[in-house]
């Protein structure tokens, strides 16, 4: 059985009059332990297509059967019990709770799911320690560089142990050393047997998963298996960051990403 | 999600803003604050005006002379004496509701020691009058009925008056002059304080009323130039004390259906009532008035629970991301709103307390701070804040998760 079955799933936005098919009938299937990457142009439906495979969002038409249980039939509750147990989400602007330790970010989903302290704190730290970031458990999330917020928030999805990882552009904020670093994670995390869904615009990433689809206004245009490249390898390739020409900022200066709980000044 | 655990988060969102925090709760600070103060002043005068009357004595009737009319060539009541000693000995023989009944025959006198002189009241009475009043000496002994018989220059002193005369020396068995007469001092009455209107009942002196006729008002009259004390049989019975007081003397008096009362009754325990009433029906009004500052905290807090919510809608989008459901977030909102109040409860109970002590110590006014108002004003609190946190906690629960995600 698949793990995603879409059967012509569509997602119109109205605005006023003008109606936005942000997706038109899509039907795609994705096996379990498969590592796809999707491409496309900007507004070509990716994000969308990923917020309901994630239960993030609902579809205006078509069926969605996750794990074979039919989504829609699914109240408030219970999608974000899904949320909880099946899925890890890596979102683009990492997503984390500002002003908040890494261990206390990647604790998040287990204190929804009920997990004692003690084994909360154990498998969090566990999770820091599988991203790399063993020596970064207390620093909180506005301390740390992009690629070190990133790395939590991977850890924060892969915690719960899920079945599937949905990344929205999840390198689109990083440089290129700090982009491999990332693949190489999710590179581990598909071995180690979950599914991995990876939104890019960059074809150096699509390169790293095994399925790459293409959409275009909506609709899937192509969808092609490949030989993956190997991202350790690339990362044993490129020089630390120390020694290389100043490309992008230095992995160890915070980078500014609008974090979640931030006040934000009002613009309209 | 456990309960400490989302209180913990509450706390930690609090305290992230803290000057934000604080002045969302000053309306539930002053509020409690208010009613606690009000309530502590309001319950403490009127446990001091109770125990004033109290003091005054127990069923308590004073009957004086002269009409409650004032109007006409008649003065107002205790001018023109209409009560007599038959009249006394009447009410003591017929008025089955009369306990005690006494006379108190006054005048203003100058006391003198042999270095120090002060003017009093002086009062002739006998010994059931110190019974009405439940007074007792608090040294050497009060008058006796044998000391009326004998028309005994003896006296008994109110504290003021032998602190004014004696300072720290022992008066008993000294000489006091009064109105150049001699009287042995026997006694010195407990200190009794103020009276509901503030009068020192301690400034004051008694002689057996005989000797007062005789000495000091001069000659012995039919009327009494004083009023009546009456004790009644009990609390219950003042009232039926009073209409047989009433009867008896109109009766005597020869007074018909249509004629007022030559006399009046003063009902010291109706009065204490009314009063006590008064002082309930302020306190009241009081605590009403810090409960609706209470309410405009209320407003306060779902005014900033909004604009928190708002703020942290990516925040909202995460937690429901990562699996918080719709109850997570109502909790962590409401327990927000909650912690919020109650804290501004306990600082106000704590303000009220302060202000309650500061009050008393600086105008010397009795402050009574109750526990159960305590209690229901931190409980009220917390309902102000469950209350006006829900709105703005299903709020954020009903948020949808995209949209939530998304917002700039
Ligand atoms: N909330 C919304 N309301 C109205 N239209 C929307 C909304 N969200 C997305 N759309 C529209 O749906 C289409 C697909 O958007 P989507 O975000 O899925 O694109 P995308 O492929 O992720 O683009 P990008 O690469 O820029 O992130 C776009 O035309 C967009 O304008
Ligand atoms: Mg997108």
């Amino acid at each position: 059985m698949p793990l995603i079955e879409l059967d012509q799933v569509s997602k119109v936005y109205r605005m006023g009059d003008v109606e936005v098919h942000a997706l038109r009938e899509v039907s795609l299937t994705v096996e379990e332990r498969d590592f796809v990457a999707v491409m496309g142009s900007s507004g070509s439906g990716k994000s969308t297509l990923m917020n309901i495979i994630g239960c993030l969002d609902r579809p205006t038409g078509g069926a969605y059967r996750l794990d074979g249980a039919e989504v829609s039939r699914l109240d408030r509750r219970q999608l974000a019990g899904v949320r909880n147990k099946t899925l890890g989400f890596v979102f683009q602007s990492f997503n984390l709770l500002s002003r908040t330790s890494a261990l206390e970010n990647v604790e998040l989903p287990l204190l929804y799911g009920g997990v004692p302290a003690r084994e909360r704190h154990r498998r969090a730290s566990e999770a820091l320690g599988r991203v790399g970031l063993a020596d970064r458990v207390h620093h909180r999330s506005n301390e740390m560089s992009g690629g070190q917020q990133q790395r939590v928030a991977v850890a924060r999805a892969l915690v719960t142990r899920p079945r599937l990882i949905l990344a929205d552009e999840p390198t689109g904020n990083l440089d290129s050393r700090t982009t491999v670093e990332i693949m190489v994670l999710f590179q581990e995390l598909a071995t180690a047997g979950i599914t991995i869904l990876l939104v890019t615009h960059e074809p150096d990433v699509a390169a790293y998963a095994s399925r790459v689809l293409v959409m275009r206004d909506g609709r899937v245009r192509t969808d092609e298996r490949q030989r993956a490249r190997r991202a350790v390898d690339d990362l044993a390739a490129t020089a630390p960051p120390d020694e290389e020409p100043p490309k992008g900022p230095p992995d160890d200066e915070p980078r500014k990403a609008p974090p979640a709980d931030e006040p934000r000044k009002a613009s309209a | 999600m456990i309960p400490l655990e989302t209180f913990r988060v509450a706390l930690r969102a609090l305290l992230r803003n803290k000057m934000r925090s604080f002045l969302t709760v000053l309306g539930i600070i002053i509020g409690v604050g208010a009613v606690i103060a009000m309530v502590a002043i309001g319950e403490g005068a009127k446990a001091q005006v109770e125990a004033s009357f109290a003091s005054m004595g127990s069923n308590l009737l004073i009957v004086l002379p002269g009409s409650t009319q004032s109007s006409g060539a008649r003065g107002g009541f205790g001018t023109m004496p209409t009560l007599t000693w038959d009249d006394l000995a009447a009410i003591r023989r017929e008025a089955p509701a009369v306990r005690y009944a006494a006379v108190q025959l006054r005048s203003n006198a100058q006391l003198m020691s042999d270095d120090q002189n002060w003017a009093t009241s002086v009062s002739g009475t006998s010994p059931e009058y110190f019974l009405i009043r439940s007074w007792k000496a608090a040294r050497g002994r009060s008058l006796l009925d044998s000391d009326v018989d004998a028309s005994a220059k003896v006296v008994v002193l109110g504290q003021t008056v032998v602190d004014k005369l004696y300072g720290a020396v022992d008066p008993i068995g000294q000489t006091v002059r009064i109105k150049n007469i001699p009287f042995e001092i026997v006694g010195v009455m407990e200190k009794k304080g103020q009276s509901p209107m503030g009068q020192d009942y301690d400034d004051c002196a008694f002689v057996p009323q005989s000797t007062f006729q005789s000495k000091i008002q001069g000659g012995l009259q039919k009327f009494i130039s004083g009023t009546i004390f009456i004790g009644a049989t009990s609390t219950d019975s003042t009232a039926r004390a009073e209409t047989q007081v009433t009867d008896l003397l109109r009766d005597r008096h020869h007074l018909d259906s249509a004629a007022d009362d030559d006399f009046s009754i003063r009902n010291l325990t109706e009065m204490a009532n009314a009063q006590a009433d008064g002082m309930r029906t302020l306190t009241t009004l009081l605590a009403s008035i810090a409960g609706v500052s209470l309410l405009v905290g209320g407003i306060g807090i779902m005014n900033i629970m909004l604009v928190s919510v708002t703020e942290r809608t990516r925040e909202i989008g995460v937690r429901m991301a990562v699996g918080a459901t719709p109850l997570n977030i109502l909790l962590q909102f409401l327990v927000e709103a909650l912690t919020l109040a109650v804290a501004g409860g306990l600082v106000g109970v704590a303000l009220g307390i302060f202000t309650a002590g500061r009050l008393a110590a600086k105008f010397g006014w009795p402050t009574l701070v109750r526990p159960d108002i305590v209690l229901i004003s931190v409980c009220f609190s917390g309902l102000v804040g469950v209350v006006f946190g829900l709105y703005p906690a299903r709020k954020a629960s009903q948020l949808d998760p995209i949209d939530a995600l998304r917002y700039e």
